[in-house]
């Protein structure tokens, strides 16, 4: 392993042994746990969407969460290994077909949904 | 003023810091930077340490230069510098610097030798605006303008800036930060970008412009301790020096073997 790998596993390490992360896709709906600092306290602001893009790039991997918040669509993106990310959490699995679903920004509504990914006990667990 | 280090560039990476920033830090790896010589006031005129870093094959290094690393009992260097120092910032010749020299939060200077763009044009080379891109410009979008006047001077002035080579040259950036050092892996982090590319070495030395922090080591971060000294491979007195001390780690092993083969002892394994 070189240097710069090896200092960007032991990053990676350091955050997931506090903030174990879920496994989880494109059209899976998120509920990420965000931690902010008003003035001077810091609290936990929840932030749920569907997530449409994962980049995994060891240390620099990010994740894309897209909501309609108040009509408007809003679209964020978070380093999966952030301090700032206090808890990930999978509110739903979708089934989608594509790695990246930007198709979705372009639609709304009814068009916009995401079928459900049914969990098949034995050989189908694998699938996405 | 203190001696400097020479590093290996390995890369760059992002460090979080706790509030969540994320910090774009450029690697640094020195590999057993050790003094090899010494310049003094008496005798040359001025104070400076040479310095080395990295391990040469011995039978790749000349006659000479291997005479020199004898002299200095430190093993064949791949890359050697002399920095200026003050007098009392001498170091004796055969001592290891460690990465630790500089300070977490240390403001440096880092040299390196920046990436060749080869023959570039005034747009790129000196952020000209190049023509434009129609109103009857043909052919030359890309082109610097006038280059002067006309009959008055009759020529060109000197230092025009106009295309030509661009990059491969020594560059110098002040003021870099020292994020954190890691003695054992003999790995710094500097905060921001140095010159050069990956696998080129790089001169780290205190910042010119910035004061020197007070609890940096002074004159310099030496390693200290009984085993080290005889860890030190002397490349060419091979005729005195018969064995590899226990627990020699696998480089030094084979620098041996090069020797053996250099000087044909093979039997001094055993």
């Amino acid at each position: 392993m070189n240097i710069v790998e090896k200092i960007s596993k032991d990053q990676i390490d350091r955050v997931v042994e506090n903030r174990p992360i879920p496994e989880f896709g494109p059209g899976d709906t998120l509920k990420v746990h965000v931690k902010v600092v008003e003035g001077t306290r810091e609290r936990v602001q929840i932030f749920e969407g569907v997530c449409i893009a994962r980049k995994a790039d060891s240390i620099n991997s990010n994740f894309t969460v897209r909501k309609i918040s108040y009509g408007e669509g809003v679209e964020r993106v978070f380093p999966l290994y952030s301090p700032r990310i206090d808890q990930i959490e999978v509110v739903r699995r979708g089934r989608v077909r594509r790695a990246k679903l930007y198709y979705l920004r372009g639609r709304r509504g009814k068009s916009a949904r995401i079928a459900e990914k049914i969990q098949r006990p034995s050989k189908n667990t694998e699938s996405k | 003023m203190r001696s400097g280090i020479i590093a290996l560039k390995v890369g760059m990476t992002r460090v979080f810091a706790e509030d969540g920033r994320h910090v774009p830090v450029t690697v640094l790896k020195v590999d057993d930077c050790r003094v090899v010589g010494k310049k003094t006031e008496e005798t040359d005129g001025y104070n400076a340490v040479q310095v080395g870093v990295g391990i040469a094959k011995v039978k790749r290094t000349s006659k000479q230069m291997r005479g020199h690393f004898a002299k200095a009992q430190v093993e064949p260097k791949k890359k050697l510098t002399e920095f200026r120092v003050t007098a009392d910032a001498l170091l004796d010749v055969g001592s290891e610097i460690l990465v630790d020299h500089f300070i977490n939060g240390q403001k440096i200077d880092v040299i390196g030798t920046s990436i060749g763009k080869g023959f570039a044009g005034a747009m790129k080379r000196h952020n000209f605006h190049g023509l434009r891109a129609t109103h009857g410009v043909s052919v030359s979008h890309r082109s610097h303008g006038s280059t002067g006047n006309s009959q008055d001077p009759g020529r060109v002035w000197k230092g025009k800036k106009m295309a030509g080579h661009m990059g491969d040259r020594r560059v110098t950036t002040q003021n870099l930060k020292i994020h954190s050092t890691d003695v054992d892996a003999g790995v710094i982090l500097v905060e921001g970008a140095v010159p050069g590319s990956k696998g080129s070495y790089v001169l780290v030395q205190d910042a010119h412009k910035s004061p020197m922090p007070g609890d940096a080591p002074f004159p310099a971060s030496i390693r200290t301790g009984g085993s080290d000294g005889s860890a030190v491979l002397v490349a060419d007195s091979s005729e005195k020096n018969s064995g590899v001390v226990g627990g020699a780690a696998q480089q030094e092993t084979k620098v041996k073997n090069d020797r053996a083969d250099d000087t044909s002892t093979p039997e001094k394994e055993g």
